[in-house]
C-alpha cells in the first residue's frame, strides 16, 4: 500500500493504479523516491516502468547484504528516464533467489552476474549465470557480510 | 600464432564443404585493450561471428574493502576505481556523503571542484586520443597529447601534491586550500590549449586513414544503445543529450554556461568529434569558475565532519577533540541512501552509498560507466572485421579499474 503522504508523487500514484498489491512501502528521502516492491511482482514492474512511465534505462543494479536481518538481501533496481528527466529507485528483498530482469532490460545482464558473483543471490531464468568478477573456482560470495574482509583461508604471511 | 596454439582453439572437425570457424582470444595482454581485458572472439574468416568480453582481472574487491573503512578513509579507494578520472570519483562520493549528511558546501569550493572536474575530463579524453589514434597507427598523436597532459598533472600536483591519486576533493570541501598563485598555471592552459586542438584536428580531420578507419564504423541503433546501458559520449554521439551536467546539474553546475556537443553520426567518428567538442566547452567552465571564482572558504564549517586545521588543533582543545573523534570513529552519517550521478569523462558516474548510522559504509556500490559501455561490446563488433574492432574499442574508452573495481 502507499503511504499517505506520497499519494501526490506522480510516479507512485500511477504505480499504485495498477498494481496496488505490488507496492510494500514507498519513501523519497534526499529528493530520491524509493518503491519496495514485492519480489514476486518486480518483473510486472520494470515492464511498466519502461513500456507506460518511458523509463528507458536501467541505470543499475545492485543488492544490499541486511546480514543477519531476514530477508537478508535487497535487490536495488535504478531506473531512468531520458525523456522525462526522472529517476526511480526499486527495492525487492528476497532470501536468495529473484526472477532476473533481463527480459525486461538487456542492460541487467551483467549487473544481476554481478549480484550473483558477489553475494549469491540467484536469479531465475538468466541467460548466463555465471560469475563475473571473480575466478570460476571461487568459493563463496565475497560482498555478504558475514565474508570477512581480511584473512579468508590464510592470513598474511602464511603461504596459501 | 603458431599451430600448437591454433589447433585446440579449433572447436571441431569441419564437415567437408562447411565453413570452419576459429576462437581466438583478444587480451588479456593485447595492447588495444588498455588493461586486462580478454575478449574472446568466434572468427569466420576476417568478421566477427561472436565476441564475449571476460571481464574480472583487475577485479580488488574495492566495495568490500569500502565497507570495512571510515568514511572519509573510503576517498582513497574511490581515486582507485578509475584512475584517469579520479577527480570524478572523489566528487561523486562526496556529493553523496554530503547529501546524507544534509551539508552544504562553500560555494568557492564548489567552483574549484567544477574547475578540477573539467581538467579531469580534459586529462581523460587527452589519453583517450592519444591512445586511440595509436592504434590506428597515428603514432604522434600519442606524443603530443600526453605532452599536454604533463601540464594537466602538474597542475594537478600543484593542487593536491599528487599527478594521479589525488584524493583532494573529501565530505565537506577540498582537503587543502589551493596554493598561493594557483591561477597562474591554470590561466597559461587555457591560453596554450585550444592552439593545441587545433593542431590535434590538422593532423586526423583530413587524414585518409585516420577517416576511412573511423567514418561508418561501428554504428549500433541508439534504442539498443540505451537499453544495453551505454552512456556518456558515445550516447551522445548518437543524437541523444544524456549528460548529467545538464538534467541534474550538481555542484553549482546550473551557474555555467556551456553546451551539451552532440553529433548524429553515431559512428566512431563522431565519437570522436564529439570529444574534441567536450574537451573545448571544458575549457569554456574552466574560464568560468577561474573568472568567477568566489571568495571564501574552501570547507564547510562543520566540526563533526571536517578535520580541523593544524594550527587550531595545538591552541583550542575542542579542535583536537574533533580531530580525534572523526580519526577514530569516522564522521556519524545518518541513517539512509543515496544514489549520486556526475558525469564522468566516461559517461554515467554514479555511486549508491548506503549508511546505517555508523561511522563506516553499510554499502558503497559504483555504477561505473566502463561497465555500462563494455557491456555493449559484442553489440557494437559483432558482424564487423577484426580491425574495427580496435577502432570500436578505442572509441568505447574504458578503464578496466573502473570496469572490475
Amino acid at each position: 500500500m502507499l503511504p499517505e503522504q506520497l499519494q501526490e508523487n506522480e510516479l507512485a500514484a500511477a504505480l499504485a493504479a495498477v498494481y496496488p498489491a505490488a507496492i510494500a512501502g514507498a519513501v523519497v528521502a534526499h529528493g530520491e523516491l524509493t518503491l519496495h516492491i514485492e519480489p514476486d511482482d518486480i518483473l510486472a514492474v520494470l515492464e511498466f516502468f519502461k513500456r507506460q512511465q518511458q523509463f528507458e534505462r536501467l541505470s543499475t543494479v545492485t543488492a544490499v547484504d541486511r546480514y543477519p536481518l531476514e530477508p537478508r538481501f535487497e535487490i536495488v533496481y535504478h531506473l531512468q528516464s531520458v525523456e522525462r528527466n526522472l529517476r526511480v529507485r526499486l527495492k525487492a528483498s528476497v532470501a536468495g533467489e529473484i526472477a532476473s530482469a533481463t527480459a525486461v532490460y538487456a542492460a541487467a545482464n551483467w549487473y544481476e552476474r554481478e549480484v550473483f558473483d558477489l553475494f549469491g543471490v540467484v536469479f531465475s531464468g538468466h541467460p548466463n549465470p555465471k560469475r563475473i568478477m571473480m575466478p570460476d573456482d571461487w568459493e563463496g560470495h565475497p560482498l555478504r557480510r558475514d565474508f570477512p574482509t581480511h584473512g579468508f583461508k590464510y592470513s598474511y604471511g602464511e603461504q596459501p | 600464432m603458431s599451430e600448437t596454439i591454433t589447433e585446440p582453439l579449433l572447436q571441431q572437425e569441419p564437415e567437408a564443404g562447411a565453413t570452419r570457424r576459429m576462437t581466438l582470444n583478444m587480451g588479456p595482454q593485447h595492447p588495444s585493450t588498455h588493461g586486462v581485458l580478454r575478449v574472446v572472439l568466434e572468427l569466420d574468416g576476417e568478421f566477427i561471428e561472436k565476441a564475449r568480453p571476460e571481464i574480472g582481472y583487475l577485479h580488488t574487491g574495492i566495495e568490500k574493502q569500502c565497507e570495512a573503512l571510515n568514511w572519509q578513509q573510503v576517498i582513497t579507494l574511490t581515486d582507485r576505481v578509475d584512475y584517469l578520472a579520479n577527480l570524478s570519483n572523489n566528487l561523486c562520493y562526496s556529493l553523496a556523503v554530503e547529501k546524507l549528511l544534509g551539508l552544504e558546501v562553500p560555494p568557492k569550493a564548489q567552483f574549484l571542484r567544477v574547475l578540477l572536474a573539467e581538467l579531469t575530463r580534459i586529462n581523460s579524453h587527452l589519453v583517450w586520443l592519444g591512445t586511440h589514434a595509436l592504434d590506428l597507427g597515428a603514432m604522434t598523436m600519442f606524443f603530443l597529447t600526453f605532452r599536454e597532459r604533463e601540464d594537466l598533472l602538474r597542475i594537478f600536483e600543484m593542487f593536491s601534491g599528487q599527478r594521479l591519486m589525488t584524493s583532494y576533493i573529501r565530505p565537506g570541501g577540498l582537503a587543502l586550500d589551493p596554493p598561493r598563485g594557483w591561477e597562474k598555471p591554470v590561466r597559461a592552459f587555457l591560453e596554450d590549449f585550444p592552439s593545441k586542438i587545433d593542431e590535434y584536428e590538422s593532423l586526423l580531420n583530413a587524414n585518409p586513414i585516420w577517416l576511412q578507419r573511423t567514418q561508418g564504423i561501428g554504428v549500433l541503433p541508439v534504442e539498443e544503445m540505451l537499453e544495453i546501458g551505454i552512456t556518456g559520449p558515445l550516447i551522445r554521439a548518437a543524437g541523444i543529450p544524456l549528460d548529467a551536467r545538464k538534467m541534474t546539474p550538481y555542484s553549482s553546475y546550473e551557474k555555467f554556461d556551456f553546451n551539451v556537443p552532440t553529433e548524429t553520426g553515431n559512428d566512431v567518428f563522431a565519437r570522436y568529434a564529439v570529444r574534441m567538442a567536450e574537451m573545448r566547452e571544458s575549457l569554456k567552465i574552466v574560464k568560468q569558475a577561474l573568472e568567477g571564482m568566489p571568495e571564501g572558504p574552501t570547507r564547510a564549517e562543520a566540526h563533526r565532519v571536517v578535520l580541523p586545521e593544524r594550527e587550531k588543533m595545538k591552541t583550542q582543545m575542542e579542535a583536537l577533540i574533533y580531530h580525534f573523534k572523526i580519526v577514530t570513529e569516522g564522521i556519524a552519517v545518518p541513517e539512509g541512501e543515496v544514489f549520486q550521478v556526475v558525469e564522468s569523462p566516461r559517461g554515467e558516474l554514479g555511486y549508491y552509498v548506503v549508511s546505517d548510522g555508523s561511522g563506516k559504509p553499510l554499502r558503497v556500490h559504483m555504477r561505473t560507466p566502463s561497465f555500462g559501455n563494455l557491456q555493449g561490446l559484442p553489440n557494437l563488433v559483432e558482424k564487423r572485421q577484426i580491425s574495427d574492432s580496435i577502432a570500436i574499442m578505442g572509441s568505447l574508452d574504458f578503464v578496466l579499474g573502473d570496469c572490475d573495481r
